[in-house]
């Protein structure tokens, strides 16, 4: 008896779980089987039986080419994380290991910042963009990337840090180890895992960014985002060419994704020490 | 060797002032306990010697050298932690290893002493494995491996054994009790549970609001308590505080009977109570009982006084052996 309604339980779950993932991944399922059929069909309605062509990523390479902004991507996600990680990881470690009084006020005025409206600072960033010569630049972008998700990489990694056990710092000093063995032998390889999920969510989020990247960029530092909405021009809509666009856009983000998937869980669990 | 003295030493956190100035002297080879209940400054005293904190005041010297401002490193001490502390992302052997990896000996050296400290410590078969793969009893055991590999002057233990269940820190205490006569090294042990400090001691210091209340043998100061704090404090169950006629009549502000030293009666006897619950524990009974004009009273009895909630029992503290204290809480002299 006890097993069977574990059993009938547990095919409620699963099902549930698949429901609310079907739910989830709807749009982009949407999106990618719009981009397999012929335009007609894709402003003829919903329907979930396409053509099967693969036209519309033809026409969208060889209108614009896919490539440079895929680069632009690369190069804006990893750099900003890499330039975020230098700054975040030296002060979560300080906030995490010396708080003092007022730690948490500034951990709490960073994170004020991610509540402001975006559009609310659009005019004088984008002056000094334009006055700093950063407009349509790669340097600007990594920078302005760098610069709105630096708060959450600071929290995230405020929150792992302060999960490493004092003790075992402690336990390291009364073994023999000094500064710099404490963190090169106790400290890093207790945070990399930390580090690590905080690195892919933030390429993920700034890959996905794109308030900023659309406005601040035209054509030389255009990333995919920016290469998304050309496709949705003036001249009107083309939705089987808007999500093929989208489907090359988002790929390789959901294809790594996919893969650190464990790495982004592992980060999350990460420190049950006793 | 591994004398430890400390002159004077404070301690203050911001405004709280946790140990006002403690003097005391722990000789090489001895095991000595600090115990006292949470907040008494037990582990802070602890973490002193260690160098994990530093003094406000005072001074700390280690076989004679002041090591007052010394590093804790430099200090040759080792400690066990309340959390074993081990790190989590090393094998066993790694653990065990780490310090004499940062003292930079032989990689020969090393595997010896690594192996000779797993064998003493049974962990042999466990050397490949990570912490989180390992019980509690065994974590404690690396965490100890850790320390004896390193030959420290002195074993600083913080409430080693308060993670494990019941049946496990009885074996632990027999095995640093092993330990500790195998080794011949100082140790100094901090606990809250008056039975590890009465089974391991050679000396136990009772803390109590960061004050040194009294140092002494476990039976001196069950025998002889030098105030009301002690007293209550070293005995389980607790001592029996009588105020009123009775003390005054023992020409003391409190007199103190321990439960076991009161001799119980179902047909006469000096006091009158009720049974209020009868604990049996098999050898022995604890009855905690409600006497009449003096109030509740535990008293220890042989496993075959048969006695039920309700009862009615006479009791008559053994004269010989009760404790007097005047109004300051101070024992008097017999």
């Amino acid at each position: 008896m006890a097993r069977n309604v574990t059993t009938r339980h547990k095919i409620t779950a699963t099902v549930a779980a698949w429901i609310v993932a079907l739910i989830i991944f709807f749009p982009i399922l949407y999106t990618i089987i719009t981009s397999i059929k012929t335009e007609p069909e894709a402003i003829a309605g919903f329907s979930l039986w396409p053509s099967g062509t693969f036209e519309n990523y033809i026409t969208v390479q060889t209108q614009r080419d896919y490539l440079k902004p895929f680069m632009n991507s690369v190069i804006l996600s990893v750099g900003s994380t890499i330039l975020a990680l230098i700054i975040a990881i030296p002060s979560a470690w300080a906030m995490a290991f010396s708080p003092t009084k007022r730690t948490k006020d500034i951990l709490m005025w960073m994170l004020s910042t991610k509540m402001m409206p975006a559009v609310a600072v659009l005019v004088p960033i984008y002056l000094l963009f334009r006055d700093f010569g950063l407009l349509d630049s790669r340097i600007g972008l990594t920078v302005m990337l760098t610069l709105i998700n630096l708060p959450i990489v600071v929290w995230m990694l405020y929150t792992y840090f302060r999960e490493i056990p004092g003790e075992i710092l402690e336990a390291a000093r009364m073994d023999g180890a000094g500064l710099w063995q404490e963190i090169v032998y106790v400290l890093t390889p207790m945070a990399v895992p930390g580090i690590a999920s905080t690195l892919l969510l933030n390429i993920i989020l700034a890959w996905n960014e794109s308030f900023w990247t659309i406005r601040l960029s035209t054509t030389n530092a255009a990333p995919l985002t920016a290469f998304i909405a050309s496709f949705s021009s003036p001249q009107g809509l083309f939705w089987a060419k808007l999500s093929a666009a989208s489907t090359m856009a988002i790929a390789p983000i959901l294809i790594l994704g996919w893969f650190s998937q464990k790495q982004l869980v592992r980060g999350l669990t990460f420190g049950a020490v006793k | 060797m591994g004398s430890i003295t400390l002159q004077k030493v404070s301690k203050v956190f911001g405004e709280a002032k946790v140990i006002p100035s403690i003097d005391l002297e722990i000789n090489n080879g001895e095991f000595v306990v600090f115990v006292g209940p949470s907040g008494c400054g037990k582990s802070t005293l602890l973490r002193l010697i260690a160098g994990l904190e530093d003094v406000s005041g005072g001074h700390i010297l280690i076989d004679g050298k002041d090591v007052t401002d010394a590093a804790p490193a430099e200090r040759g001490l080792a400690m066990v932690f309340q959390s074993y502390a081990l790190y989590p992302h090393m094998s066993v052997r790694n653990n065990i290893a780490f310090p004499l990896k940062m003292a930079k000996l032989d990689k020969a050296i090393i595997d010896k002493k690594v192996t000779d400290a797993a064998r003493v410590l049974n962990l042999t078969d466990y050397l490949e494995r990570r912490p989180s793969q390992l019980s509690g009893g065994q974590r404690q055991r690396v965490a100890i491996g850790r320390a004896i590999v390193r030959e420290p002057s002195a074993f600083l233990f913080d409430e080693p054994l308060s993670n494990l269940d019941a049946a496990l820190r009885g074996t632990m205490r027999l095995e640093i009790s092993d330990l500790h006569h195998q080794l011949k090294t100082t140790m100094v042990y901090v606990t809250h549970d008056q039975v590890e400090a009465m089974t391991m001691a050679d000396k136990i210091v009772v803390l109590n609001r960061g004050n040194i209340e009294q140092v002494g043998s476990p039976l001196e100061l069950y025998k002889s308590p030098r105030n009301l704090f002690v007293a209550g404090f070293i005995g389980s169950p607790h001592m029996n505080f009588v105020n009123g006629a009775y003390a005054q009549s023992k020409s003391a502000k409190t007199a103190g009977i321990r439960p076991e030293h009161l001799n119980l009666s179902k047909d006469s006897g000096l006091w009158t109570g009720t049974v209020k619950v009868a604990e049996h524990l098999g050898a022995d009974t604890f009855l905690h009982l409600d006497v009449d004009g003096i109030g509740p009273i535990t008293a220890r009895v042989g496993g075959e006084f048969g006695a039920q909630y309700g009862d009615r029992v006479y009791l008559t503290p053994d004269e010989a052996k009760l404790h007097r204290f005047d109004d300051k809480g101070i024992a008097l002299k017999a």
